[in-house]
């Protein structure tokens, strides 16, 4: 088998990584920002249940949330799942996961935000939405995007966990054909799709952190 | 016509009364100046004028219309959020330290409320802007980010921000402490410019010369309280100890 070959049965693997990444980004991101306004909740129970919520998503292995989401529904409910539920639960674990992490990121940047561009919106007669819109959000943007860049970069190899619920992304795919071949070239082939993976992800974070460059 | 009535404030922080019942009123195109020793509350009191800070006691009235007012048991009650929204329009406040906001270019600071809060037309808010610029001497730098100005050339920009607005009196919380003193005539000339407007103003400052120069009526507050107040000429010859010795702090050379 050449390398093209292999490289060729582990597109759909890809092509699933590649998924996982997207969606719990598209999904993690707004979430963890509603959640960290769970957090920041005058509100205490809101607060307290957000707050035992991220230090069980961080205090816990990803691997076994993924098994929660996927098994429970089963183990828990009784619910019977079909095969096409694989892959949404791994959707469901990452996203919730993720969204723990980037709430913290944003309650970080929201919070250090100084007290004075609060009370100049506020004698301009914002609101306090188009406050959190116009003045705050942007600048939290440019202030947590390192922060952001190292998790999307963490997310990219983090994918690989969805073969613990028998996903089959790309390093499932490649350890089924390294046992079959008894060849280290699948294992190879994998690690080059996630280094040039993370590579395309660092020139893109690296993009847009120096388009928020224009100011300080 | 009373622009500003303020009456009997009281305001404490955590134990410690920082304003104990001042009253103070603001005629329609006057222009007061508050001076006074670090610590003598006036940040608090031009907080509490523009509901930065909420009264512990005491009345806040604009234009005949009370922002808040004493209950009975001599407790600050504040109108509800649709007056108090109302109410605010009249006023505008610039802060020591500009409170510029870093992400928008200068012409985006100045314009942003207008379109946004007072949801006006684009053009003319743009021919405004470019206007106030003109005045404040900055018209090369609407473009600018205010990372890229001076200390100086900030506060014009944070004045202009907020007479963008059109608001009916404006406060200053010492506009030019925060600048190096070379600065600080460029900012002081914009102010006395704004006096020709006819623009409310009540400026809390440590500049002396400029207090008696622009002042229709000089406050001389100490400890939470209005030891003196009157116009300049009256304040600046006091026969008063404290006002003669905080005043002495600053030499004759003003
Ligand atoms: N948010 C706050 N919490 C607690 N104490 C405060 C607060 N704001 C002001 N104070 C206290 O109130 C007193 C008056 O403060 P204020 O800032 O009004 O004085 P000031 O006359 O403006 O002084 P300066 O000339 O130094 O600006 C000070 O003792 C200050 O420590
Ligand atoms: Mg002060």
């Amino acid at each position: 088998m050449t390398f093209i070959q292999i490289l060729s049965q582990l597109a759909g693997g890809m092509w699933v990584s590649i998924q996982i990444f997207v969606v719990t980004l598209i999904f993690s991101l707004p979430l963890g920002l509603l959640i960290s306004f769970g957090r920041m909740s005058k509100n205490r129970i809101i607060q307290a249940i957000v707050k035992f919520y991220i230090s069980v998503m961080r205090g816990t292995p990803l691997m076994l949330q993924l098994m929660v989401v996927y098994f429970g529904p089963y183990y828990l409910l009784g619910i019977k799942v079909g095969n096409d539920y694989r892959l949404i639960a791994a959707f469901i674990g990452f996203t919730i996961n993720y969204a723990a992490y980037f709430a913290e990121i944003y309650r970080s940047g929201i919070q250090s935000m100084p007290a004075g561009q609060y009370e100049a919106s506020r004698l301009l007669g914002y609101s306090k939405s188009q406050t959190f819109v116009r003045i705050v959000f942007p600048q939290v943007i440019k202030r947590i995007l390192p922060s952001i860049t190292n998790e999307v970069i963490t997310l990219v190899k983090d994918t690989s966990l969805a073969f613990t619920i028998s996903v089959l992304e790309m390093f499932a795919v490649a350890k089924a054909m390294a046992s079959s071949q008894t060849s280290l070239i699948p294992f190879v082939a994998a690690g080059l799709f996630y280094y040039v993976f993370n590579l395309v992800v660092a020139v893109g974070m690296e993009y847009i952190e120096k388009r928020m460059n224009y100011y300080e | 016509m009373y622009l500003l009535e303020m009456n009997h404030v009281r305001k404490s922080f955590n134990s410690q009364e920082v304003l104990k019942d001042i009253s103070l009123s603001v005629k329609e195109g006057e222009i007061v100046s508050i001076i006074g020793p670090s610590g003598s509350g006036k940040s608090t009191l031009l907080r509490c004028a523009t509901m930065l800070e909420q009264m512990d006691g005491g009345e806040l009235i604009y234009l005949k219309e009370k922002a808040a007012w004493n209950e009975a048991d001599g407790v600050s009650t504040y109108a509800d959020k649709e007056t108090l929204k109302k109410i605010q329009k009249h006023y505008g406040l610039v802060f020591q330290n500009f409170h510029l906001f870093p992400h928008m270019s200068v012409l985006q600071n100045i314009m942003d409320a207008p379109l946004h809060v007072q949801k006006r037309n684009k053009e003319e808010v743009h021919e405004e802007a470019m206007k106030l610029l003109k005045k404040m001497g900055l018209e090369d730098k609407a473009k600018a980010y205010p990372c890229q100005l001076s200390g100086g050339q900030s506060q014009r920009v944070a004045i202009a921000r907020a007479l963008a607005l059109n608001p009916k009196i404006l406060f200053f919380d010492e506009p030019t402490s925060a600048l190096d003193p070379e600065l600080t005539g460029e900012v002081l000339k914009v102010i006395r410019s704004l006096a020709d407007l006819q623009i409310t103003m009540v400026i809390v400052t440590h500049e002396m010369a400029f207090a008696r120069d622009i002042s229709d009526r000089v406050i001389f507050m100490a400890d939470g309280i209005i030891v003196e107040e009157g116009t300049p000429e009256e304040v600046f010859s006091s026969s008063n100890v404290r006002t003669q010795s905080f005043l002495g702090r600053y030499g004759d050379n003003f």
